[in-house]
């Protein structure tokens, strides 16, 4: 699935994460930009969550944006799927 | 089993994984994740997808863990139930409840949602919340209306909002509705818990508020805030005396009845079941274990 | 060569001399002292009737005959609002004095001006018991000349007892002395309380400079500084930023997280043996370690438990508690707040202490060796109870060791209070970053998720446990806090040694790295 909608989820609140979609053209893959409060700890492990869940979702096509502040995983795996369900359509809540 | 002390029911807003990450660690005897009044109406869907996750990978350790889901007249409350309710949290809340129809309504729902992911025993109980007059009017019926539920809670600013009162601090204008949910509550064996108290600052009014619905009948409060655990747990829990007591009546209790003995007397008063009864949960209120009483009275 | 904890230390390092291996925290006591030279005092003299006041501190700067190579000293009392060092550092660089030798009880968010003074080699060796800021993070990166040396409080009078520091020029900042240099901080616009630091450099410097912005009439009471010590006497239109120096009264926290760590804590104490009559106790000022006294507080009152001194630095909640006469007395090496200093002055059971009374190793009647209870901080703890206060989460310097060290091998109960992770990094390491206390003197570890008891202090671990504490082995609590943040990646450092841990006694328990390109 490709998202329609920029949207966002997430606050900028300390074990938050901000997590921002732009939708993209078909075939433009997926680039993520990260920055966090534990990038040299961490930054790998974002990386890789955020993908986890793009994969799970079936999203190969997006710009996601992502201001981490120390989340947990689940509060990552939550933001970005919450993010990309609302750049769907397909969940209430809105930017 | 012993029932689980239900003192202290800390309310942690659904879309705050700060707090949801630590809530097992307050000391509080339950935590409310709640995903109704303490999340915004564009939130809604974060915060669901948020505590369902959280659910699965947080420690509560001993915490009894609640979810408060929102009403089944919202857009929302459905979509709350069939991401939480295949995750059995201990219990389920429900707010706003008017009727028994409102439960058969909900309960529907849950068992279908139970069915669809082959939970054959479900664990998680029902607490429901009266919150308006009309549940007020209709609580005894409410209680009884389902054997999952468990509890019976009231809410305090909806209900006195529902009424077109101002909630004082004395608590005048919702003391009926308290006396009528804790009867019917206490009718049909339930937990009833109490209210929160606003003012996170004012630690007498707290103890006064709580001295006061434990006096009433009430099992625990909810509570806003980390730091009101304690206020409330001092008043719930039983003084030294008050445990010496117990434990002398209930190993007097063990020793008659391994003689055969069912009513005895202490300094001259009768015991019988309902003094044993009021011993053991002051013994079980702090953290006595009724075994070691038995074993050493054995010995 | 290894010290006692397995870390590398370097037998002699350039410019700093000799260097002698942490061997355990009471294994340099022979007898009874540290065996180590002593220095003597500075023979000084002046003629009757003659006047020490100076016109501006430059003067005062210049008759000392300032010279390349010297120790220059300073106290912290100032805290963040410290404009004395600064402003002597400055004057010293304009009259072209080089390979500075700083030696200030700490250095705090005020001495971030001392930045380019590092970078061009004016400074070339720091000794403290704290760095922070933006100059933690040059020294980290390798821009000081020879490696830091930190200290702990009680350290830093033995080294200069020992002539390890050798102050030259000590500039000695008060808010109130006299012509003659009797000096106090107790009271005066910028008063900030106990000068108890600062005692040890009037004491053994060779020129000893007083510099106050309220010069009072003869003689200025209490003599916190003698005159008899004092060379020269400066009056300045200012010492510095009264509202950082001490303000107000000190709050305790709302951190609900930090709350229930104190209170897990004060349970601790209560159940540790310790919590009778008489009982002696310090905590740290902040945080989680000062909420503490809160809830100590109330478990004193309500068993009626009356306790002997506090001591350290000492907060308006410590004196709160003196005046309800839960303690007897409170000894006071730092203030921590401007209604401290007002007790400082009135109260005859507030007690003000000099550093070496506090928590000098190398004398017969430290404080903190007849010390009770101690709580204290921690910025990593790790599974062998080790204590880092100095080093942050990437490696940098941004912290002070003070008096942690010393206190903790005193107390009979040394409690650290910290979280078990703080914005998504753990606390619990397999190894701290640098290790400024060793786990041989620390007995509890409190976090909101666990306490961990020391193995070697069964007892107390089977005594918490009965009292329906929750104890935790520490290997698995840092195995569920591991599991909940995941294992951080460590960042790799680099070899040159940019810092020294000076043990209390003043052997060197750990080295610091350089960190490269700090974010």
């Amino acid at each position: 699935m490709t998202p329609k909608f920029k949207a966002q989820a997430g606050t900028f609140e300390s074990s938050d994460i901000m997590v921002l979609i732009e939708p993209v053209s078909e075939e433009a893959g997926r680039q993520i930009d990260i920055s966090s409060t534990v990038m040299l700890q961490f930054e790998d492990d974002i990386k890789n969550t955020i993908n986890q869940v793009l994969d799970d979702l079936d999203i190969q096509n997006v710009h996601l944006i992502a201001k981490d502040k120390g989340a947990l995983t689940p509060t990552i795996k939550a933001r970005v799927e919450a993010a990309v369900k609302r750049s769907l359509g397909i969940q209430e809540g809105t930017m | 089993m012993a029932r689980k002390k239900r003192r202290s029911m800390l309310y942690i807003p659904g879309n705050n994984p700060a707090m949801i990450q630590q809530a097992g660690v307050y000391g509080c005897d339950a935590v409310l994740l709640d995903l109704e009044d303490a999340v915004a109406l564009n939130q809604k869907d974060a915060a669901r997808i948020l505590v369902r996750n959280m659910l699965q990978t947080v420690e509560f350790y001993d915490t009894e863990v609640c979810v408060r889901v929102n009403n089944m007249h919202t857009p929302f409350g459905l979509a709350d139930l069939e991401e939480i309710v295949p995750l059995q949290p201990d219990n389920i809340r429900f707010p706003k409840t008017e009727s028994v129809q409102d439960v058969k309504d909900f309960m529907k729902e849950v068992r279908r949602i139970e069915k669809e992911h082959g939970i054959k025993k479900p664990t998680m109980t029902i607490h429901v919340m009266i919150e308006t007059a009309k549940g007020v009017a209709n609580v005894y019926e409410i209680a009884g209306a389902d054997p999952r539920i468990d509890a019976i809670t009231i809410g305090g600013q909806d209900l006195t909002a529902d009424m077109g009162i101002v909630k004082t601090p004395d608590g005048v204008g919702i003391d009926y509705a308290r006396k009528r949910i804790v009867m019917a509550g206490k009718a049909h064996g339930l937990d009833v818990l109490d209210t929160v108290f606003a003012d996170v600052n004012d630690e007498e009014g707290l103890r006064e508020e709580t001295e006061y619905i434990k006096k009433i009948g009430f099992a625990g409060k909810a509570l806003i805030n980390p730091r009101q655990v304690d206020g409330v747990h001092e008043v719930f829990n039983p003084t030294e005396n008050e445990v010496r007591k117990a434990y002398r009546v209930y190993s007097e209790f063990i020793r008659n009845k391994n003689a055969g003995i069912g009513v005895f007397a202490i300094d001259g008063k009768m015991v019988d079941a309902p003094v044993v009864q009021r011993a053991i949960t002051v013994l079980e209120y702090a953290n006595i274990d009724l075994k070691e009483i038995e074993e050493s009275v054995a010995s | 060569m290894k010290n006692a904890l397995g870390v590398e230390i370097p037998e002699y390092i350039e410019g700093l001399g000799e260097l002698k291996p942490f061997q355990g925290v009471w294994e340099s006591i022979i007898g009874d002292e540290i065996p180590s030279t002593n220095i003597v005092r500075t023979l000084k003299a002046k003629k009757a009737h003659t006047s020490k006041l100076c016109g501006d501190l430059k003067e005062a700067v210049q008759k000392c005959n300032p010279f390349d190579g010297m120790t220059v000293t300073f106290h912290h009392h100032l805290r963040g609002g410290d404009g004395v060092l600064m402003q002597t550092i400055e004057i010293l660089d304009e009259m072209g004095i080089k390979d500075i030798t700083l030696a200030s009880s700490s250095l705090t968010s005020a001495h971030d001006g001392l930045v380019p003074y590092v970078e061009k080699g004016m400074i070339t060796r720091i000794f403290s018991s704290g760095i922070r800021g933006r100059l933690g993070e040059i020294i980290s990166m390798g821009k000081l000349k020879h490696p830091a040396i930190i200290h702990s409080h009680g350290g830093r009078v033995r080294d200069i007892l020992t002539g390890r520091i050798k102050p030259d020029l000590s500039v000695l900042a008060a808010s109130a002395a006299d012509e003659e240099g009797n000096a106090t901080g107790a009271h005066g616009p910028s008063a900030f309380g106990s000068m108890g630091y600062a005692d040890i450099d009037a004491r053994y410097s060779k020129n000893v400079i007083i510099v106050t912005d309220n010069l009072v009439d003869y003689p200025c009471v209490p003599g916190s500084i003698r005159q008899h010590f004092v060379d020269h006497v400066v009056k300045v239109d200012s010492i510095g930023d009264a509202t950082k120096i001490a303000s107000g009264t000190t709050r305790i926290t709302k951190s609900p997280m930090d709350l229930r760590i104190a209170r897990i804590a004060a349970t601790v104490i209560e159940h540790s043996g310790l919590f009778k009559d008489g009982m002696s106790f310090q905590v740290g000022a902040g945080g989680a370690s000062l909420a503490v006294a809160k809830f100590l507080r109330e478990d004193m009152k309500r068993k009626d438990i009356k306790g002997s001194f506090m001591i350290g630095g000492v907060t308006s909640y410590g004196v709160d508690m003196l005046n309800e006469g839960l303690f007897q007395a409170i000894f006071d090496v730092q203030s921590f707040d401007a209604a401290v200093s007002t007790s400082v002055l009135n109260n005859p059971q507030h007690i003000e202490i000099t550093c070496d009374q506090y928590a000098n190793p190398n004398n017969c009647g430290a404080m903190t060796n007849k010390l009770d209870v101690v709580v204290l901080g921690a910025l990593e703890v790790d599974v062998d109870f080790n204590v880092n206060v100095i080093t942050g989460s990437s490696g940098e310097i941004r912290g002070a060791s003070g008096g942690h060290s010393d206190t903790a091998s005193g107390a009979n109960l040394s409690v650290i209070v910290c979280p078990s992770f703080r914005g998504r990094l753990p606390i619990v390491k397999d190894r701290v970053h640098t290790i400024v206390t060793p786990g041989e003197s620390v007995d509890v570890i409190v976090t909101e998720r666990g306490v961990c008891v020391n193995p070697s202090k069964p007892n107390l671990a089977a005594a918490l446990k009965k009292a329906g504490v929750k104890v935790v082995d520490i290997n698995d609590l840092k195995k569920e806090v591991d599991a909940m943040t995941g294992v951080p990646a460590e960042k790799q450092l680099g070899d040159k040694i940019v810092a020294l841990v000076e043990y209390r006694d003043g052997t060197i328990i750990d080295v610091i790295h350089n960190v490269e390109n700090l974010s």
